[in-house]
């Protein structure tokens, strides 16, 4: 247990003391609030979709959620780099605890990301019906983060270095994302992009989110929860397997 | 205490480990001396769960590192020859991981972190980022870090790597009291001859992946007919310059400060 919270900590404190990779990691998501939001938010409104800016904010949410959990995760590789990997590896624990360990604090680290720029929304005009809902919000913000960070843990457990973070940038996190109906609508999709948006695991995130902040849900929100948290059991199995293999 | 057996790593058709075979007894201090590439920290690697043998067999404490993974784990303490720190924690951060850990009790805990801390003389500066350290810092920090909990046996890859005489002579009579006191066994490497010949009871000597001598140092030098440590080193192994691999590690840290 201490193992497990000393891991988890370990992870905040590296969170807390980067106020620039905050920051950082603040922009892009504000970016296409505002750029988006207002730019397409009137073209939404006349094509009869109602308010973008609420449409949007839960797409956005998930977009910082996933770039802060996947990074969390591939952090291992880093780890291994310096050498600090090593120092957890030889330690009479098992690696199942440093794995959830490490998964929890990056998971912790992404919703605190994802809750940032919901409060950050509030500044583009997006408001809460009311605050019953919050606590539900959060809970799935966390399953999305869960998801992404051992999706990442598994991946660093692979790789040997970040030279192919680069690939894992353009051809995983990039059409997760964009393909995830984050930005757009899932009705009346071409069948092709139907059939790609339901194979990804975000898309049920972003929709169960959007259908508690902003009451509007494709799937449903028990699908959406039904999936997402079988994706999530099953990628931290993966991500456990593919950790307690690395060797150094 | 450290029981191996035709031990042997194969990276691809290279073979790192060939075949060896010696062992080390309970609170014997050996060293494991060789050239660059030698073999000898991927021989630590094994013996420390780290890496998996391809052949041969190995028992820790009476303990198999594939096996019993977790209750050799519990055996050994270990400092190993390149950084393993947080840069991001502070000094006291990173020894306190580590004391949680390794599960040292808490009544002990802050008491012998703050004896290390002085020892290693950090103390003043525990609550300073490890990323403001010099080089010879880092490595007490990490020396001091590996003796926080007291294992049946340590293992040291190049301890002293980089420091002064003083830091060195200080480091060693403070293991030599562990081991004496405890009975703590020592295995380390190093490329300080001296340092072998002054420390250890035992000396093995491992080239090319194979064990070409083992004994203590005036064993050494009779077998070679040397009159130094050194000269029986260079008579056993050559004299040629090996050259080691670059790993892709100095890619990374350019990468870490672009983020």
């Amino acid at each position: 247990m201490n193992t497990i919270y000393i891991l988890w900590l370990r992870q905040l404190k590296r969170y807390f003391r980067s106020k620039s990779r905050i920051i950082g990691s603040l922009g892009q998501p504000l970016l296409f609030l505002v750029a988006l939001g207002f730019g397409l938010g009137p073209v939404f409104q006349k094509a009869g979709g109602g308010n973008y800016i609420e449409f949007l904010v839960p797409g956005v949410i998930s977009m910082g959620i996933i770039f802060t959990a996947l990074f969390s995760g591939i952090e291992i590789i880093w780890d291994r780099q310096f050498g600090f990997l090593k120092e957890t590896l030889v330690a009479p624990t098992s690696r199942l605890e440093i794995m959830i360990g490490r998964t929890l604090g990056g998971a912790t680290v992404a919703s605190l990301q994802g809750i940032i720029i919901l409060v950050l929304s509030f500044l583009v005009g997006f408001r809460l019906e009311n605050l019953i809902i919050l606590p539900f919000a959060l809970f799935f913000i966390f399953l999305i983060a869960l998801l992404f960070t051992a999706l990442g843990t598994a991946i660093a457990s692979v790789l040997q270095d970040m030279q192919g973070f680069q690939l894992i940038m353009n051809f995983l996190v990039m059409p997760l994302f964009f393909l995830s109906g984050a930005l757009f609508p899932l009705e009346g999709l071409p069948p092709f992009l139907e059939i790609i948006a339901r194979a990804d695991p975000l898309s049920y995130g972003v929709d169960g989110l959007r259908g508690i902040l902003a009451n509007n849900s494709h799937f449903g929100l028990g699908l959406d929860f039904l999936i997402l948290s079988m994706i999530t059991v099953v990628i931290l199995l993966i991500g456990s397997y593919l950790f307690s293999k690395i060797e150094i | 205490m450290i029981d191996v057996k035709n031990l042997t790593k194969k990276f691809k058709e290279f073979k790192a480990v060939d075949d060896i075979s010696f062992s080390v007894k309970e609170g014997e201090i050996f060293a494991f001396l060789g050239p660059n590439g030698a073999g000898k920290s991927t021989t630590i690697k094994m013996l420390t769960t780290l890496l998996r043998p391809t052949g041969g067999s190995i028992s820790i404490n009476g303990h198999d590192p594939i096996k019993n993974q977790d209750e050799v784990r519990r055996s050994f303490g270990i400092v190993f020859q390149d950084p393993s720190l947080d840069d991001e924690l502070t000094a006291l951060e990173n020894m306190e991981f580590h004391a949680i850990l390794y599960r040292v009790p808490k009544e002990i805990r802050k008491g012998r972190i703050e004896q290390l801390l002085k020892f290693v003389e950090l103390w003043d500066r525990k609550d300073e980022f490890v990323k403001n350290f010099s080089g010879g810092m880092k490595r007490r920090l990490e020396v001091a870090r590996g003796l926080i909990h007291h294992p049946k046996i340590l293992f040291l890859d190049e301890p002293t790597l980089g420091l002064d005489p003083q830091t060195r002579n200080h480091i060693w009579t403070h293991i030599k009291g562990l081991n004496q006191e405890e009975k703590m066994t020592v295995f380390f490497t190093t490329h300080y001859m001296e340092e072998a010949e002054k420390v250890a009871q035992r000396i093995a000597i491992i080239d090319h992946g194979k064990i070409v001598a083992v004994g203590t140092s005036e064993e050494l030098k009779q077998k070679t007919k040397t009159n130094s440590l050194e000269e029986a080193f260079l008579a056993l192994t050559g004299t040629t310059i090996r050259e080691e691999q670059a790993g892709s590690t100095d890619w990374m840290r350019k990468m870490r400060r672009v983020h």
